[in-house]
């Protein structure tokens, strides 16, 4: 998927005045938001299962190699297959080949960001096969064509009568009413989708190197029917993903839900160990793993390696005031809200992303809320040092800083200037106090006033003070 | 502690600029706490507008510039939380490869304070001498509330000053949508951030809306100006200092 983040501005702008968007958004904030507080201040111990989580983190992180080749082990002990994939297209073309090798014309997947992040859906249809998202939100957005607008509820953005309106065209029929109804009819059709797919596609949330077990959590269910059903099972995950122990799943399982919707567990969790095995009825022939790299092996060694510790719960966006103004469809790739900020550059190049670090009052609630304690602004800053250096910002705006910049750092120079500049706004601005509008500071008096300075500054006031005092 | 602890007052460059009587207000209550309160030169600003727009050779060079004035003194103290943090979060940040810069940095980090939190968390100073009667609403200022901590210090000075009555936002705590240059940047998002704000401070009922950092009170003053609000917009200072002569941001100083 091409990235279309350099007109974040633009689509923000149309998404304030989207009123069905103002709309689910605000429910995000209430519900979600609200959610994670009572999850929170119900366990006593979340500060705790934050630093435990971070310490699993940072050790796995520290010892990426070690883990992976222990969970590659396992895995492949348990009969499954495991693919190593350098980048996006890597990745595709051995999906491709798994799915043409089982024969697939139908393939259903439960919800997958890696999925996204290679952009699957588009190749594997490209190349004729028919494919099924089974979570009910992803679905959505696939009908729509659209791609997901939050990690955590793809479809947040749609309201049920655009959603009524997209299965009557899609499934046939009147549009149902009530929520009850479309969730019952999307049942319907995707429970043929899962008995006619021949190969299913999940991500993975963790994968646990001391079995080669892989765990997936949804609310739905959909992804135990999606590796359950089909004779072929294919798993695709980043590499970041393993976790040492089942303990430490558990551990980064109680943060998961509770961070992202305010749950204590979500609905269905699986610890998934190997295909069927012989003497089993149940459960997929084949059980094959994508692990993707995409450069995240290259973030283990860099200044971003934090963000590695990402579980995708999605808590930074549900509490980001520029997200819940944006929407996450500005972003304009697939990762969204403040994590995306510091992914999108990294995955989709700076030079066609650099406006997402920007899209940021550093407020910092991104960082308070994460479970395992990523530094998001922190990142941001660095994307943003590492734009400026390549000069990516408008002239205006790296003019305007350098104008500044060579100022403050000549204190007799600076003074002076600020002494001539504030008398003269001091005195235009004397009656009314502020000015509607002011040259070069169009950004500001568009939709505020600008408040005029006192006349005169600290410094000289204060020079005053101490002579009168002497 | 020092019987008189010698404060260096970092005014920051938005109250040097735009709204003197912060820093005069900053000053006696420091004095009015038994401070000495020194002005040291050079300094021009924290280098925030630089670090957060990824100018990192900037904000070195401002950061260089200014802790040498501000070495010599018992605390630094900002009317700013954001300004403060500046120093005594990022300032130490800033040297990593250049340890002898960076102890320098840190000595300077570990003496810095945003001005009501110093007050009372420092000095343990409450005898607050502002008096007003009037409904005000305080917000939190994100780097202050994040970074340094700062929520209920405020809160206690002004439950100090005689006659004040404080009715706290449903989200006091919510950006509002200032940031540095994104405002400039991103204005749509930011009148969006900046209008749930004040819609939230007017619903309080109060007259007065504070916070510690001009920057935040320059964006919230200026749209409420724009839209014609009944809000007035201060600095917490203002208030807790008694220093009302200037009349509330973005509003007309002489009689028209």
């Amino acid at each position: 998927m091409e990235p279309t983040s350099l007109a974040f501005r633009e689509r923000a702008a149309a998404a304030l005045e989207d009123p069905v968007l103002r709309t689910a958004l605000s429910r995000l904030e209430s519900g979600w938001q609200q959610g994670r507080a009572r999850a929170v201040a119900a366990l006593p111990e979340f500060e705790l299962l934050r630093d435990a989580a971070v310490a699993i983190k940072d050790h796995v992180l520290a010892h990426l190699d070690f883990y992976l080749d222990i969970f590659e082990r396992r895995f492949r002990e348990a009969g499954g297959v495991v693919h190593w994939a350098r980048d996006a297209a890597e990745a595709r073309a051995i999906a491709l080949e798994i799915c043409r090798k089982a024969g697939a014309k139908t393939v259903t997947k439960s919800k997958s960001m890696v999925a996204e992040e290679i952009g699957l859906n588009a190749f594997l249809e490209a190349n004729g096969l028919r494919v099924v998202e089974t979570d009910l939100g992803e679905y959505i957005v696939q009908l729509a064509g659209e791609v997901p607008s939050h990690l955590v509820g793809p479809a947040v953005h749609m309201t049920r009568e655009r959603i009524a309106e997209l299965f009557a065209r899609h499934h046939g029929g009147p549009p149902k009413q009530g929520s009850a109804e479309l969730v019952a009819e999307a049942r319907r059709v995707l429970r043929r989708r899962y008995l006619e797919a021949e190969v299913g596609i999940t991500g993975a949330n963790f994968l646990v190197a001391e079995t080669g077990s892989i765990v997936t959590v949804t609310n739905e269910g959909n992804a135990e029917l999606t590796q359950g059903l089909p004779r072929v099972h294919l798993v695709i995950t980043g590499i970041e993903k393993v976790v040492p122990t089942v303990e430490d799943a558990f551990t980064l399982l109680r943060l998961l839900a509770r961070s992202a919707t305010g749950q204590e567990f979500a609905g269905y969790t699986t610890f998934l160990t190997g295909p069927a095995r012989p003497d089993e009825r149940d459960g997929p022939r084949e059980m094959h793993l994508i692990l993707l790299d995409n450069g995240r092996s290259a973030m283990v060694g860099g200044r971003f390696r934090e963000m590695l510790r990402c579980i995708r719960c999605g808590a930074c966006m549900n509490h980001c005031p520029v997200y819940l103004a944006a929407g996450g469809h500005a972003y304009g790739w697939v990762y969204v809200g403040p994590m995306g900020a510091v992914l999108t550059p990294q995955f989709a190049g700076l030079e066609r992303t650099w406006t997402l670090p920007h899209a940021s009052t550093f407020c910092g609630r991104c960082q308070e809320v994460c479970p395992v304690r990523i530094p998001l602004p922190e990142l941001m800053r660095l994307w943003r040092e590492e734009a400026h250096r390549r000069h990516l910002p408008p002239p205006t705006a790296r003019y305007g800083l350098a104008a500044w910049a060579f100022l403050a750092r000549r204190p007799a120079l600076y003074r002076l200037a600020t002494r001539l500049a504030v008398r003269g706004l001091g005195l235009l601005g004397r009656r009314r106090g502020r000015f509607s509008r002011l040259p070069l500071a169009a950004g500001w008096t568009a939709t505020r006033d600008f408040p005029a300075p006192a006349g005169v500054t600290f410094h000289e006031l204060w020079k005053a003070r101490q002579r009168n005092r002497a | 502690m020092p019987e008189q602890p010698r404060v260096a007052l970092f005014v920051t460059c938005l109250v040097d600029l735009f709204r003197p009587a912060i820093g005069l207000a900053a000053a006696e209550l420091l004095e009015a706490a038994g401070c000495r309160v020194e002005v040291p030169e050079p300094q021009v600003c924290c280098g925030q507008p630089a670090f957060n727009s990824g100018d990192r050779a900037t904000t070195e060079d401002l950061a260089r510039q200014t802790i040498p004035a501000l070495e010599s003194y018992d605390y630094v103290v900002a009317p700013s939380g954001s300004c403060a943090g500046m120093l005594r979060v990022h300032f130490p940040e800033l040297f990593d490869s250049d340890p002898g810069w960076k102890r320098r940095a840190e000595a300077v980090a570990a003496k810095s304070f945003e001005l009501v939190a110093f007050l009372v968390d420092v000095l343990g100073f409450t005898d607050v001498p502002g008096r007003l009667e009037a409904r005000v609403t305080y917000h939190d200022s994100c780097s202050g509330l994040r970074e340094l901590g700062i929520k209920a210090q405020p809160r206690k000075l002004l439950g100090r000053v005689a006659g004040l009555e404080l009715v706290e936002m449903s989200r006091p705590e919510v950006c509002c949508g200032f940031g540095g240059t994104f405002c400039v940047k991103y204005p749509e998002i930011s009148t969006r951030m900046v209008d749930d704000k004040l819609a939230d401070a007017e619903a309080t009922g109060a007259e007065l809306l504070l916070a510690g950092d001009l920057g935040c009170l320059l964006n919230m003053a200026g749209r409420a100006a724009r839209k014609g609000s009944r809000l007035a917009v201060r600095h917490v200072a203002e208030i807790l200092a008694g220093r009302l002569e200037e009349p509330p941001i973005a509003a007309p100083r002489e009689k028209g």
